[in-house]
């Protein structure tokens, strides 16, 4: 922990590039106002966040938040997923066998030089015609029994809209696990070659090596770019949108649409990703930090 | 090999290199290597820099492929399979010139590591044992600490300590005391003089002659990738045979 904080002071250039900022804020309020003749109107944009439920007597999630839930949904599964995908890629990329290296190029190429759109367009139908009837997920879902579906509707939301979940976690998670793959490729390599001869002078076994001495330390050094990339995921889960995955992003639009406070919709949108997305950042900070004085 | 006593020619071979060649690319770095390592043998390698001594003893643990001749190793001829590999590093530690400990662990895990991992100790065995090689090295009050807490001497007597955790037949040493300060390198040297003493089987590169002196029952003189003279320290520290050895003994002698 930090003895005592940096004071915190002011000179002038602060004091300008502040004046400034106020200076356009204002500005851009008064075009919007004045010039766009746009008519300001928060008061039926609460009801999207949250409605009053008559039949139940209390405060339900609408539109807005329904998203927000999903949106979180989303990241929690595709950073979990994409971080699974990118250290299995990552370890194969920096291996010794061919096959496994070229196959791992491959996918971290192939995602780097596709627009993202059209990776998810493409990678959906792929999902959508090919994985999920694989996985049974639509089965799955209609024969549980009520207690797995409590469980599933915490984990994935709304039952009949999880293989829809489903699928933009995959394709978040493989879109993202191309970066991931990256980051690790990097952080195992960045391990020095001295470390590997110490771990096979004690005896362990490649996979040993990677598993307790190489990947420990390869995650280390790699927090910061991972938490980096774990947050542009978290602003990426946008994209799946396009593949009506009702997240956030698809619910603004349709809140924006059929209340026609398109303004004030997005920047409430803009306030939740914020705020979720800053979250994620103070934690990965303190994450950061806990390794850094484990590690010296 | 040089003559030694009676009880030291009745002890198994642990390590036998015959006609070893090896080659970096085109650079022929070890020629026609033949060497014989008995059970408890102290066996001090050294020689000007470049001389191939590191690849030397890198061959015995399989940290460096030779490419001709034969290298056995506590029965276990190298080169074969991988399952000669994973046999010989178990039983063959080594301690090297800049320490290589595991910095995301503390000291005691980087002691548990091996013996859990590869013979398949519990945890609280092998924390007794690295325990007790902790205080056999002098330092078992710094177990809770990370590498990067401990001075140069310490890590590397802690390295050590890792490696005799293992229980290996043989202890390999790289310039252990190359890396350190001055008033660092006699507490790592004093431990080494301890386990020769307990009657490990150690083959040492160094330049510490005076401690060469002390612990060595074979000098090795290696140049140029060969060996160019094997002796009784007595012998070579007294009566170098090759011209080589003598300008290479005043050289390190001198200061
Ligand atoms: N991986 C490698 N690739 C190519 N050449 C190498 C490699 N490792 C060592 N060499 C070369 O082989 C020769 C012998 O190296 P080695 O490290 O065995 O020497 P050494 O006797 O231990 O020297 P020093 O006293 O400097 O440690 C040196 O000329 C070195 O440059
Ligand atoms: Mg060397």
């Amino acid at each position: 922990m930090a003895s005592h904080r940096k004071r915190l002071r002011l000179n002038w250039i602060d004091c300008t590039v502040f004046a400034v900022l106020i200076a356009a804020t204002a500005y851009v309020g008064y075009r919007v106002d004045s010039v766009l003749e746009y008519q300001w109107d928060w008061s039926g944009i609460r009801d999207y966040l949250y409605r009053w439920d008559e039949d139940q007597q209390r405060w339900v999630a609408n539109l807005l938040m329904q998203g927000l839930y999903t949106t979180l949904r989303l990241a929690l599964w595709g950073i979990a997923l994409a971080a699974i995908v990118g250290v299995a890629f990552g370890i194969m990329r920096t291996g010794r066998r061919l096959f496994p290296r070229m196959l791992s190029r491959a996918y971290v190429e192939l995602v780097r030089n596709i627009p993202p759109l059209v990776f998810v367009f493409i990678f959906y139908f792929f999902i959508s015609s090919q994985v999920m009837p694989l996985l049974g997920v639509e089965e799955f879902v209609r024969d549980a029994t009520p207690g797995t579906l409590a469980w599933l509707e915490v984990l994935f939301g709304t039952p009949n809209l999880i293989p829809n979940v489903i699928s933009g976690v995959l394709c978040l998670a493989m879109l993202e696990g191309a970066y991931v793959t990256e980051i690790v490729r990097a952080g195992i390599q960045s391990v020095p070659k001295t470390q590997v001869e110490a771990g096979f002078s004690v005896g362990l076994s490649r996979w040993q090596l990677m598993q307790h001495v190489i990947l420990p330390q390869a995650v280390q050094r790699v927090v910061p770019p991972l938490a980096g990339q774990f947050i542009t995921l978290v602003k990426d889960s946008s994209i799946v949108s396009l593949i009506s995955v009702q997240e956030l992003t698809y619910l603004a639009v349709e809140t924006a649409v059929s209340t026609s406070r398109i303004f004030e919709v997005w920047i409430i949108v803009a306030f939740l990703y914020f705020g979720v997305c800053f979250s994620c950042a103070l934690l990965f900070n303190r994450i950061e930090k806990h390794m850094a004085v484990r590690g010296q | 090999m040089s003559p030694q006593n009676g009880s030291q020619d009745r002890a198994k071979v642990v390590v036998e290199f015959e006609g070893v060649n090896k080659w970096f690319g085109d650079f022929h770095v070890l020629k026609d290597i033949n060497l014989r390592v008995r059970e408890r043998d102290r066996v001090v390698i050294c020689g000007p820099s470049g001389s191939g001594k590191s690849t030397l003893i890198r061959c015995i643990n399989c940290l460096e492929e030779h490419q001709a001749g034969r290298i056995v190793v506590d029965g276990h001829e190298i080169g074969n399979d991988l399952k000669s590999v994973a046999a010989v590093r178990k039983e063959v530690g080594m301690v090297f010139q800049q320490f290589n400990l595991f910095p995301h662990l503390t000291v005691l895990q980087n002691c548990m590591l091996g013996p859990t991992k590869v013979r398949g100790l519990s945890n609280s065995e092998a924390r007794d044992r690295a325990m007790q090689y902790l205080a056999r090295v002098r330092i078992p009050e710094q177990a809770d600490k990370y590498p990067g807490q401990l001075s140069g001497g310490q890590q590397q007597r802690v390295a050590i300590a890792r490696s005799l955790c293992m229980q290996p037949r043989i202890m390999l040493f790289d310039e252990p005391t190359s890396a350190l300060d001055p008033e660092m390198i006699k507490e790592v040297l004093d431990v080494m003089a301890d386990l020769a003493q307990s009657g490990m089987t150690m083959l040492v590169v160094t330049h510490e002659m005076g401690f060469a002196r002390t612990i060595a029952d074979e000098m090795v003189f290696m140049d140029a990738g060969r060996i160019v003279e094997s002796a009784s320290p007595e012998q070579f520290f007294t009566h170098p045979e090759s011209d080589r050895s003598r300008l290479f003994l005043s050289q390190i002698l001198s200061h």
